[in-house]
């Protein structure tokens, strides 16, 4: 571990932390070996949420003579007594991490039932979101539903509509398949300008789940669905709003479709569906109908409100695209990115998120020189097909500034595109599909700013 | 399965390529058939081809009268209010509904797009209204009382005049005069099958580039430094340990450690836990939030104005209420009087 006094490090505590007096007695009292007052400090951080970098490091200055206090003065956990079994019968998070929320972009929506959360995304490792971290979008409030209650029905064109309890559908053979899930509107601030700091807010409408259920064909097949006439299911939920969608069939045909209650080991979260979701591989989130409790087989798309009047994207001629739905290609770096400081110059590993909506992600290339040059990043496997790939590239950070952008090419050999690309195209505009390259700006001070680059 | 040789087959043929599905097996005992009546209950969709479109009417002054008292409170009055939810009419033309497409939809510059301006079917209007509306009383709406809400918007929107009453008879009128009826398209490669055509290839074509690519790599947009902190000091949105911390974008301290004199501690000191559940379980947090004002205002602004009034608030719950927090009604709520009572008493008699 660096100390302060090391060259090349260049972070100083936030002005609020600790005033001039107070630094200056710590690096005094530190120099003289006393520690109680690092130890306050410690404990004064511990309680707010805000970061003592100067602290942190003084803390390590403090070692001079003898060694880090951290490991001389054995801590509380090492000389006493720990909690016992089931203290909580369903455990959380250490308190430490009560920075890792998620959170709604303020002004984005006027209500608190008919909008959105995002995932911190800069927080999380792996592929997998914590159920409980998993982004919200609601239209008309979330619910927490009865699984004894809850019913599944098959209409339309089928030769006998049919209902299934969850008791039914559990009792279905099940598969479990990790799959991304991405809100249509993800990045969507950003279309024609940047809008917001970080990557939570930037591309958090993005989580992913192992997600345990059904074949929605095996229903299909049960209820004798008409598959000549029928080339089109909707999909409605038991919500308020009753959310509807219409499910491309060809999707379903193929197996990928799921009737899903199992998400991550447990069942589904309220905010994510309780008790039954459907699963729409590659697909934007507003077709994975929460609350799933009908699906209708029918010979022409119906046009709902969020075919219709939301999820359309606005194309430069004023003609908008209908019934797109899915995800192209996409990635984002999460270390390190906006709003977040790097603690001093020298080794990192960039690492991010990449997926695309048509299979799986093949490649992941990695610019620290705002788009000019680019290497392949490694990529973490499993890399599986509708899913996060979690990638990583050493880097040096020199203290200079650059600009650090990621590039996904997926199996079908489509590229990322850049701002410039996508806007030649699609306008700006769509509020919908921005899958945009991101670039992040690393200052010499160390911060890195949400930027967009020609 | 063996019930229905004929879809087993199809359905073999469908996934025999992918091999992705579930084998068709018997699935014996699993599920039952829905009654009539099931079906009826639920399938409550209504298509573009007006299949499931319910019988009825509703005239457009009729609909005035159901959009003041259950409607306007979010959307305006005209449909024009921005204050809840997007705002619904304004934007088109008399050009547009002769053309069926809405030539402000390819002007830049135009600072709002309305859903007039969008929507291509009149079901979609009819389907969600029935569905969905009213906002916090989903699905209560008759029949008729949908149709007359749906004249009364398109009527705003200058699409049917003050006498046209809409019913399964008028709805293909209605279709044939909506302003931006051709302005969808299904010619993308974002629809997975092929079921609106042959698969198209992407629009976007980007080059994996890898030296000295064609880029300035200038920086063409950043947030202003006065936004750093729209959405909270991002020290506290990042762990606290690992190769970086957030950002502190806390205000000066001054700001930061004032006492906030306003709602959250009058909110806090209130013991609230059962009038929260009965505001959630009535949908008044649908317009009314703690401390901010929404559609209405927020709990605090009503515990100060009104302290010690339960009697008059338990009335005005039920009865509802205009003109006096501003310009948007509340409507009457069917709520139990004991608990219009009980949420008037935590209301009115919070500490403070």
């Amino acid at each position: 571990m660096t100390t302060a006094s090391s060259p090349g490090r260049l972070v100083k505590a936030p002005e609020n932390f600790l005033d001039a007096q107070g630094v200056a007695q710590v690096r005094a009292e530190a120099r003289q070996g006393r520690r109680d007052f690092i130890r306050g400090a410690f404990a004064a951080a511990a309680a707010g949420a805000a970061l003592p970098l100067a602290a942190q490091a003084q803390a390590t200055a403090g070692a001079g003579a003898a060694g880090d206090p951290a490991i001389l003065d054995l801590p509380e956990h090492t000389r006493g007594l720990g909690q016992p079994v089931v203290t909580d019968g369903y455990g959380k998070p250490s308190r430490h991490e009560a920075n890792v929320q998620r959170r709604p972009s303020p002004g984005l929506t006027q209500t608190a039932q008919a909008s959105v959360s995002f995932a911190p995304l800069q927080s999380l490792f792996g592929i997998v979101t914590p159920s409980g971290l998993h982004f919200e979008r609601h239209h008309q409030g979330w619910w927490d539903i009865d699984p004894t209650k809850h019913r599944f029905m098959i209409n339309g064109l089928v030769k006998t509509p049919m209902v299934f309890t969850m008791d039914d559908l559990m009792r279905l053979p099940a598969v479990s398949r990790f799959h991304f899930i991405e809100c249509g509107a993800n990045t969507g601030m950003e279309w024609g300008n940047v809008a917001v700091p970080t990557a939570q807010y930037t591309h958090g409408m993005l989580s992913c789940s192992e997600f345990t259920g059904v074949p929605l064909i095996a229903l299909l097949e049960r209820a004798g669905a008409d598959f000549k006439r029928g080339r089109f299911v909707l999909a409605e939920g038991a919500d308020g709003s009753s959310m509807t969608r219409t499910i491309p069939m060809s999707l379903i045909t193929s197996g990928e479709v799921l009737v899903a209650y199992g998400q991550n080991g447990e069942m589904l979260r309220p905010e994510n569906g309780y008790p039954l979701r459907l699963v729409v591989p590659g697909v934007q989130g507003v077709s994975w109908v929460k609350y799933l409790r009908r699906c209708e087989v029918g010979d022409q798309p119906w046009a709902t409100k969020d075919e219709s009047v939301h999820y359309v994207d606005l194309m430069p001629d004023g003609m908008h695209r209908q019934y797109s739905s899915i995800q192209e290609c996409k990635s984002v770096i999460t270390t390190p990115s906006g709003g977040q400081r790097l603690l001093d110059r020298g080794f990192y590993s960039i690492t991010g998120l990449a997926w695309s909506g048509r299979g799986k992600v093949r490649g992941v290339d990695v610019s620290v020189d705002g788009g000019r040059n680019w290497r392949p990043a490694r990529l973490q496997t499993p890399v599986l097909a509708k899913c996060l790939t979690r990638f990583s590239a050493d880097w040096q950070w020199d203290g200079k500034p650059c600009i650090v952008q990621s590039r996904a090419v997926d199996e079908t050999g489509y590229v990322q595109p850049s701002y410039a690309q996508l806007r030649a195209v699609r306008g700006t505009r769509s509020i919908y599909h921005n899958n945009a390259i991101q670039s992040w700006l690393v200052r010499e001070n160390g911060e890195v700013a949400n930027v967009q680059v020609a | 399965m063996s019930r229905w040789p004929e879809f087993a087959l199809a359905f073999v043929l469908a996934v025999g390529a992918a091999g992705a599905a579930a084998q068709a097996r018997d699935y014996a005992g699993v599920g039952r058939a829905a009654t009539r009546a099931e079906v009826a209950a639920w399938d409550i969709d209504v298509r573009p081809d007006f299949q499931g479109l319910p019988a009825g009417s509703g005239s457009v002054q009729r609909g005035q009268e159901v959009w003041e008292a259950k409607c306007a409170s979010c959307h305006g009055v005209f449909g024009e209010s921005n204050q809840v939810f997007h705002p619904l009419v304004g934007g088109t033309t008399a050009k547009d509904v002769a053309s069926g497409r809405v030539a402000n939809l390819a002007e830049r510059g135009y600072p709002a797009r309305t859903t007039l301006m969008k929507v291509a079917t009149v079901s979609t209007l009819w389907d969600y209204i029935n569905r969905a509306m009213p906002w916090n009383a989903p699905k209560s709406l008759t029949v008729d009382e949908v149709y007359a809400s749906t004249a009364y918007l398109l009527n705003l929107g200058g699409i049917v005049d003050d006498k046209f009453v809409l019913s399964e008879r008028t709805m293909a009128e209605a279709q044939a005069r909506l302003p931006n009826r051709n302005g969808m398209s299904t010619a993308h490669a974002l629809w997975p099958g092929t079921e609106f055509g042959a698969r198209r290839a992407p629009d976007v074509r980007a080059v994996r580039c890898l030296r000295d690519c064609p880029v300035s790599a200038n920086v063409t947009s950043k947030l202003p430094d006065f936004a750093l902190n729209a959405h909270g000091n991002l020290a506290e949105q990042n762990r606290k340990v690992g190769p970086q911390r957030g950002i502190d974008t806390a205000p000066p301290a001054v700001a930061a450690s004032a006492p906030n004199p306003a709602a959250p501690t009058v909110t806090a000191a209130r013991d609230g836990a059962a009038a929260a559940t009965l505001v959630q379980k009535n949908n008044c947090s649908a317009c009314h939030a703690p401390d901010r004002k929404l559609v209405g205002p927020s709990w605090s602004e009503i515990g100060q104005r009104h302290a010690g009034r339960a009697d008059y608030l338990a009335e005005k719950i039920r009865s509802g209420g205009s003109g006096v927090w501003g310009a948007i009604a509340m409507p009457p709520q069917a709520i139990a009087e004991s608990e219009a009572r009980a949420i008037a008493a935590w209301l009115a008699d919070a500490p403070r």
